[in-house]
Parts: structure tokens; C-alpha cells; sequence
């Protein structure tokens, strides 16, 4: 009995441990490029190329129309979507990369680490990376082509809420491809990039869901990072992003509210299928196991 | 269980199901099977098999990386399937012949890093990482990056990773294989030494070296297709034998010599050659020294000439051929699978 709360503390110490010693590794990893130059510029073309090839699709399709608070739209929903496979990414190419690459997996599995803080700690070098690739973006965006971004009306609460509670539900999300990486032994390689592509479409991204035929819809309301996505906007450009149709009968509160619950309800998923997953990969012996290339 | 055992399996058995690819049946493959083994703390314990025999699949299962199929194993006292964050908490393990480590981070930095998962504070553990690199001998490539290091040093930091932490019981699976000679020794020598300076953790090593077994462990429990076949110190294991003589003989032989020719001489119990540079190696056993004419006399009748002779002592190996009936790099041999 008596040994019970110092026992909780010493479990938060070993969250935080694996969370923080996780850090400092991605961080070394993720820094370990031979020329800083070649790293800075080749973490600002990636982001502004992908936005320029966006930007470059819609003033042909529109003939040129960038005052039209579609763009606004697309450009922000966009950029910071880059969040969405930088997140899941970061939360579950470790597994691989222990595994297969370092062949350490067994040895951090072994050692008193929480495996979920661990793969979070690996994960904010490339969440640091990816600010980064979305702050450049929107600089571009705001510079060079009129994105109506007025920084004195931006509602930095609501802004900042939004992007933890996104950033935390991408997080837990990462999660559960982490256990599905634990548990094929190969075949997962680009898992995180896979899904968030695959899911850039049904997110209201770069359109409106009402652009979806009728039967696709029902994806996009179902995913946390449709609300996210849509609260991030109007906390930056509030009218501009209230024009649109989707959501305009839920005030922000209502939309905080849903992702509050649905991050809820994957953070919950997602730490029963990581355990799932875990428990299998250990029945089968996976937690070692590497391909022969 | 009883409070000073370190490591106690029951029944344990481990299958493993595989299929080479999707259309092919799955097959069963019975890597362990009842094992029953008690290892006392502070004991180094042995595990000698040759490849193949489910050393690894227990250390797995020990170190909770692997669920066992049937039976159950404590260590410390504590359940590896239901209480594995606790287990983790008083353990450590070294896999020998790999290469494992973040290559690009300096072998200071790889092994302070695992230090901080187990909470141990910097200035203690950058104390630690130092003596243990003194002692193994890599103190001057601490600030290299471990990329850098040959195979053998990569696995001489990963052994200090295994010493570094403040365990109950140490897992060691082949910790010398890949090694040169001299690195061998060296590690041999260091974990002697570290069970006598802490005479009360436990350290369970599993080797297909003899050797090793035989120089290193307090007890060693022999182990060949998932079974354990004998248990016990390696003095008593070879005691059964004492009543065998041993020789070794190398001919000068152009070709192989005609085996069953010397199992039916009355006496034989075994009998085994293996060519060497320019020689012929030949391991017999027999039941009385008498027995040793009629060996000269059928090596005659097929024309090998005899090189040297020699009389020695029983080791491990015949013990384990003793409970086999095979060599352990003939069970080797046989137990790859042609794939
Ligand atoms: N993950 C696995 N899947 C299928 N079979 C395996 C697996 N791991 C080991 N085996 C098989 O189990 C047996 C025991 O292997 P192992 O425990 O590695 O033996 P050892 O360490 O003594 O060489 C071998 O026949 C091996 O081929
Ligand atoms: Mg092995």
C-alpha cells in the first residue's frame, strides 16, 4: 500500500525519460546532415514546391482568380497539412528504422522505456522540421501572393489550442501505423506518407467537402483532421474561412468540442490497438525480426 | 517461487509457425520444449548448443521480447509474460555477432543514451561508460562515431551497454561470436572478473563454444533441438565420461578414411574425422586404452600414416556427443534448412 504513489512517480519518470532521451536521439538524427547549407535549402524547396505546384494548378484552373477566398483556403489547408505526414511519419518510421536500420529495436524494447513515449520523442525533430516547412510556406504564401493573412486579427487561443489538440490527434494516430509497422515485418516502409496522402482529398484540404460526390463525403466527416484542419483556418483568417459551406452551421466552440472528443476517442483506439499490436508482434516474435535485403 | 532464484522456467516451450511464402502451408517448428531450468542468483550459467537448438528463442522469451507457446519463466521473481515493464526494469541483454548501435552517433553518445533510459544520472553514467571502456579496451575511440568502428569494437560497446546498468540478471546470447581470438579472450576475462565483483548478479550466457562454457560458467545445462539434456556443473557433466578414453590423431591420409571400419572394432564409441590444412584430424573414444592397437593396426591396413597422437582430457563436447551421439557441428550441419 504504501509503495503505490511513489510507484506512479517512478513510472512518470520513465514517460518522461523515454520521452525526452527520444528527443535528443531524432534530434541527432534528424540533424545529422554533413552540409547545414544543403539541409536549410533543401527544407525550404520542398514545402514552397509543393505549394507553387498547388498555386500553379489553381490560377489555371481559375484563370488567375488568387482574390477569391478559395485561395486562401487551399493555400493554408495545404500548408498545414504538411503537419499530417510529418506527424504520422515521425511517430511511426522508428519502428522500422530501430528495427531494420540501427537494429536496436530489441534493446530499447527491453530496457524500462514506454514504447509510445519513445516513438513520440523520435517524432519532434520531424514536427520542429515540419513547423518549419509550414512557416516557410505561409511566409511564401503571405509575401508573394496575397494570402489575406492579417496577423493583428489572427486569435493566436484558438490558433494555439487548435494545433495541439491536432498535433497530439496526429500523434495518436501515428500510433496506431506504428503497431501495424510493429506487426509486418516488411511492406510498411512508407506507411505514414501513404496515409496521408491518401487521405489529403477527404480532409477538405485544398476544397470544400462539398466538391466529393455524395458517397465519399461521409470519410472526410469522419476524420479528426477535417475539424482541425477547418478550425486552424478560421483562427488565422476567421471571415475569409467562415464563407465556406462545410461547416458554417458550427461556431468554433462546436468544432473545438468535435476534435476535442474525436481525438479523444483515437487517442483511446489508438493506445488499445498499439497494445494489440504490441502483444502480437511479441506472440510472433516480430520485435526483431528483420528483412534480408 | 522461491525468493534467490534469478531465472526459473516451468514447462516452457516455444512453436513457431512458418510459411515460407503465401501459398505454401503453414509448418510447425518446435523451437523449445519443456524446458525446466533453475538458475540461482548470482550463478553464470551456461547454455551450450550448437546453432539452431533454441538458445536464442529462450534468451527471447527471457528478455521478453517473445511470447512462449506454452509454460511459464520468471525472472527475479517476476513473470516475463504478465509483468514485462517490471521485468525490463532489472535486466539488460547483448546479442554477440551483430551490429547494432546508432551508427551516427559517437559510442560515448549511444551508450549515455541507453544509460538514460534505464535513469541513470549523466555524471554517473559518463563515470561508468569510462571505466568499462578502460577495461574492455576502447577508451581511446569514445568520441569516434560508432559507424567508424570495425565490426569488433562496434560489439565490444555494445557489451559495455549490457554492463552499464544496475540489473538483477544480465543476458548474454553468444556475446564472443564474430570476435577474433584476442577480443575473445578479453571479454571472456571481463565477464569473470564483473561476476566476481558482483558476486550477487546473475549471468545467463548462451555459447556454442565449449570453451567458453567450460571456462566461464558455474553451471551449464547443454541443450540441442529445444530440449535441455543435462544440467550441472561442468566437472560433474564430464564425470559421466570417466570411465572413456580420449585421443586425437592426425594422419596423413590423401582422402577420407573408411569410417565403420573403426566403429566395428570392439571398444570403439566414437569415432570422427575432419580434414584439416594437410592433415587428417580424427577425435576417438574408446572404451578401454587397449583398444588403442587395433586403431593403429585398421589405420595401417588403410594406409594413413600417423602424424602425432594424443591422449586428453574429456571436455564438454563429449559430453554433448555423449548425449547426442553427434558432434555439435554435425547436429549443425544437418539442422539448416535447405532453402
Ligand atoms: N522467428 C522465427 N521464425 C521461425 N523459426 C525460427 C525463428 N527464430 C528461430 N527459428 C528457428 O527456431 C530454432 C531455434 O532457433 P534459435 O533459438 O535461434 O537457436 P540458437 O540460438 O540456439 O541458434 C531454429 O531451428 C530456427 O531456425
Ligand atoms: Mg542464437
Amino acid at each position: 500500500m504504501k509503495g503505490a504513489p511513489m510507484q506512479k512517480s517512478v513510472q512518470k519518470s520513465v514517460n518522461l525519460r523515454s520521452f525526452l532521451t527520444a528527443s535528443w536521439l531524432g534530434w541527432q538524427i534528424e540533424s545529422n546532415w554533413t552540409d547545414p547549407f544543403l539541409f536549410a535549402t533543401y527544407s525550404t524547396i520542398k514545402p514552397v514546391a509543393g505549394a507553387a505546384i498547388l498555386v500553379l494548378m489553381y490560377s489555371i484552373v481559375t484563370q488567375g482568380n488568387f482574390d477569391s477566398p478559395v485561395f486562401a483556403y487551399l493555400y493554408l489547408g495545404n500548408a498545414f497539412y504538411q503537419y499530417v505526414p510529418a506527424v504520422l511519419t515521425g511517430v511511426s518510421w522508428t519502428i522500422i528504422d530501430d528495427r531494420e536500420h540501427y537494429r536496436t529495436l530489441k534493446y530499447i524494447y527491453t530496457a524500462p522505456v514506454n514504447i509510445p513515449f519513445y516513438l513520440f520523442g523520435r517524432a519532434v525533430a520531424k514536427f520542429i522540421v515540419g513547423t518549419f516547412g509550414v512557416v516557410i510556406t505561409i511566409a511564401a504564401g503571405v509575401l508573394f501572393l496575397n494570402v489575406p493573412l492579417d496577423w493583428s486579427r489572427v486569435d493566436w487561443p484558438l490558433f494555439l489550442v487548435a494545433l495541439f489538440l491536432g498535433v497530439l490527434m496526429l500523434a495518436l494516430s501515428g500510433l496506431i501505423l506504428a503497431g501495424i509497422t510493429l506487426m509486418t515485418a516488411r511492406h510498411s516502409y512508407y506507411i505514414g506518407d501513404v496515409v496521408a496522402g491518401g487521405l489529403f482529398l477527404f480532409t477538405g484540404a485544398i476544397f470544400p467537402l462539398e466538391v466529393l460526390p455524395n458517397w465519399l463525403r461521409p470519410i472526410g466527416y469522419l476524420l479528426p483532421i477535417t475539424y482541425w484542419l477547418e478550425l486552424i483556418r478560421r483562427s488565422l483568417v476567421g471571415a475569409v474561412a467562415e464563407a465556406f459551406p462545410t461547416f458554417t452551421a458550427l461556431s468554433n466552440g462546436d468544432l473545438l468540442l468535435i476534435l476535442a472528443a474525436s481525438s479523444l476517442v483515437f487517442g483511446i483506439a489508438s493506445i488499445f490497438i498499439f497494445r494489440y499490436c504490441d502483444h502480437q508482434a511479441r506472440e510472433r516474435g516480430l520485435i526483431d525480426q528483420t528483412t534480408n535485403y | 517461487m522461491s525468493q534467490n532464484l534469478a531465472v526459473k522456467t516451468e514447462n516452457l516451450g516455444r512453436i513457431y509457425k512458418i510459411r515460407n511464402n503465401r501459398k505454401e502451408k503453414q509448418r510447425e517448428l518446435l523451437a523449445l520444449e519443456n524446458v525446466n531450468l533453475e538458475i540461482r542468483e548470482g550463478e553464470l550459467f551456461g547454455l551450450l548448443g550448437p546453432n539452431g537448438a533454441g538458445k536464442t528463442t529462450l534468451i527471447k522469451i527471457l528478455t521478453t521480447l517473445l511470447s512462449p507457446t506454452s509454460g511459464r519463466a520468471w525472472v527475479a521473481g517476476l513473470d516475463v509474460t504478465r509483468q514485462p515493464a517490471e521485468v525490463r526494469k532489472r535486466i539488460n541483454m547483448v546479442s554477440g555477432g551483430e551490429t547494432s548501435g546508432y551508427g551516427l552517433l559517437t559510442v560515448r553518445e549511444n551508450l549515455w543514451m541507453f544509460a538514460q533510459f534505464y535513469g541513470i544520472p549523466s555524471a554517473e553514467a559518463n563515470r561508468r561508460i569510462k571505466t568499462l571502456a578502460e577495461i574492455v579496451g576502447i577508451a581511446d575511440r569514445l568520441n569516434t562515431k560508432s559507424s567508424d568502428l570495425s565490426t569488433g569494437l562496434r560489439q565490444k560497446m555494445n557489451i559495455i551497454r549490457g554492463f552499464l546498468t544496475d540489473l538483477e540478471v544480465l543476458f548474454l546470447d553468444e556475446p564472443t561470436l564474430g570476435l577474433d581470438v584476442g577480443a575473445s579472450r578479453d571479454v571472456r576475462s571481463f565477464i569473470r572478473r564483473w561476476m566476481d565483483e558482483n558476486p550477487h548478479r546473475t549471468l545467463l550466457l548462451t555459447t556454442h563454444y565449449m570453451v567458453e562454457a567450460e571456462e566461464l560458467c558455474d553451471r551449464v545445462a547443454i541443450i540441442n533441438q529445444g530440449r535441455v539434456l543435462a544440467c550441472d556443473t561442468p566437472a560433474r557433466l564430464k564425470q559421466n565420461l570417466r570411465h572413456e578414453i580420449f585421443f586425437q590423431v592426425w594422419v596423413d591420409a590423401s582422402r577420407l578414411l573408411d569410417e565403420y571400419a573403426f566403429l566395428r572394432i570392439n571398444g570403439v564409441k566414437h569415432f570422427h574425422q575432419s580434414p584439416e590444412e594437410d592433415s587428417l584430424r580424427l577425435e576417438i573414444s574408446l572404451e578401454e586404452e587397449a583398444v588403442l592397437s587395433e586403431i593403429i593396426y585398421e589405420l595401417t591396413a588403410q594406409s594413413a600414416r600417423i602424424l602425432r597422437l594424443e591422449k586428453r582430457e574429456p571436455t564438454l563436447e563429449d559430453v554433448f556427443v555423449q548425449l547426442v551421439g553427434q558432434r555439435m557441428e554435425e547436429v549443425e550441419n544437418v539442422a539448416v534448412p535447405a532453402d
